[in-house]
């Protein structure tokens, strides 16, 4: 029988809330870059431009078919080095969080236009029609009438693809950056005690996922009554 | 004001106008009517440019409707329509109804487009109604705010889809009230209508259209009096027994 030894928990604490606080960090930024950029993508795809369309599909496509580890290593392995050469930054400077947060970013915005696409489509067309006949141009008929509406339809689902996108950022191990994940790890790794450390680094996801899902579901009740 | 002149428009193979030519003097009232599938709404939606079309040629206030480069958003700025399902827009206040397009399209202040949304508010009768959001309303006091939406921007000409079909019977006098309203005091109407009261009240000519196509066109008594088709007989005989 394995013997838990709890004990290196509390000391622990303190550096974990910093790797908290990393992971927080990079799900607020990947959210609302992720939702930006991922409205961008959908309108584009709903566009009659054909190349404007097949840009945006592509787009989608192609983050959808590839694992999010590997986009993450890409990032890490280009972008510090891009950033770097553009900014003429020197070599000390610590890009692992900003390219982890470019990287989500652009990822989960192709799984955001998705899901704002159904919401833009479940918008009746009449309300676009009612927006153009008053005059407002197609952008201004979708900022002021359709997407106000979309937004509302989709909050549930937009908060449940931020707890999704939340448990992903534990990815960013891969470039040893100390999230909450990577430190509970670290921690675990240094006492040798991996077993207890992942197992409460396992709880405090399951605590926190599990609250903002009921939070969620709640929402959805308010929203739909 | 409004020049229609052999207008086409199919959906593949299904041809949903054919041949549709009709005028329309500043001030007059015409009124479209036909049974349903007879191309009478894709017909008002063409003249603002909500749908497109293949063939022939519109003209709104001098402006070429379906011509490449043409301003289409600055046309409908000044052409009213209303719909058969109201679409207001459910996530903003009556007011805010009334006055986005006012700020955003015609560039005016908020408090000269929020006087004068209150102004047409009070004019249908629903200026204790501003704050509260369309959901709250009937669909009668829904289709007035709509009127009163269009009606902010100073339009040229109105056009009305059905306007009273979605509703209730109880409600569709205070609307057609507010119309007759509109028609005396001279607006320029085009209104798709099953209501031959309406029509008979304040229409100059009636325009019955069938398939696709412009059946037939009459000063408004004539029309009612001896229809020349029988297809627009057949037609006056099931909406005016009841």
């Amino acid at each position: 029988m394995y013997d838990f030894d709890w004990s290196s928990i509390p000391g622990a604490l303190p550096f974990l809330w910093q790797g908290m606080k990393v992971s927080l960090g990079i799900t607020a930024v990947a959210v609302a870059a992720g939702i930006a950029w991922g409205t961008v993508l959908a309108v584009m795809r709903l566009s009659s431009a054909r190349a404007v369309s097949l840009f945006a599909a592509g787009y989608v496509g192609l983050f959808r078919s590839v694992p999010l580890v590997m986009v993450l290593l890409w990032f890490f392995l280009i972008v510090p080095s891009l950033l770097r050469d553009v900014l003429r930054l020197s070599h000390a400077t610590d890009l692992r969080l900003a390219s982890a947060m470019v990287a989500f970013a652009l990822f989960e915005a192709a799984y955001y236009s998705e899901i704002i696409r159904a919401g833009i489509q479940s918008v009746s067309k009449g309300q676009r029609a009612a927006a153009l006949a008053l005059g407002m141009t197609p952008l201004q008929a979708m900022w002021h009438v359709v997407l106000p509406q979309a937004f509302r339809n989709m909050l549930p689902l937009l908060l449940t693809q931020a707890i999704i996108l939340f448990q992903d950022t534990s990815l960013v191990y891969v470039s040893a950056l100390a999230d909450f994940f990577g430190a509970a790890y670290k921690v675990g790794d240094r006492d040798g005690r991996l077993v207890e450390m992942l197992l409460f680094a396992g709880a405090v996801y399951f605590v926190l996922c599990s609250a903002a899902s009921w939070a969620v579901r709640l929402l959805r009740r308010r929203v739909l009554a | 004001m409004i020049s229609v002149r052999d207008v086409y428009k199919s959906y593949g193979e299904v041809e949903v106008l054919a041949a549709c030519s009709v005028d329309v003097r500043k001030g007059e009232v015409i009124v479209v009517c036909g049974p349903s599938g007879s191309g009478k709404s894709t017909l008002i939606k063409c003249i603002n440019g909500l749908e497109p079309f293949e063939r022939g040629q519109i003209v709104v206030d001098g402006v070429e409707v379906g011509r490449r480069g043409t301003n289409l958003s600055r046309l409908r700025a000044r052409v009213g329509m209303v719909f058969q399902q109201f679409e207001l827009f459910p996530h903003m206040k009556v007011i805010d109804n009334l006055t986005i397009a006012q700020v955003k399209v015609l560039g005016r202040s908020r408090e000269e487009a929020r006087r004068k949304a209150l102004a047409l508010l009070d004019r249908v009768g629903l200026r204790e109604h501003a704050d509260k959001h369309p959901g709250q309303l009937s669909g009668g006091q829904q289709q007035r705010v709509a009127i009163a939406r269009s009606l902010a921007l100073d339009p040229v000409c109105m056009l009305f889809d059905e306007p009273t079909s979605a509703l209730d019977p109880e409600m569709i006098n205070e609307v057609l009230d507010v119309m007759v309203g509109l028609a005396r005091d001279g607006m320029t109407m085009v209104v798709v209508t099953h209501e031959m009261g309406f029509a008979r009240k304040v229409a100059s000519r009636v325009v019955f259209m069938d398939q696709g196509r412009i059946v037939e066109e009459a000063p408004t008594a004539e029309f009612f009096a001896q229809p020349k088709t029988d297809r627009a007989r057949q037609f006056l005989s099931k909406v005016l027994h009841h």
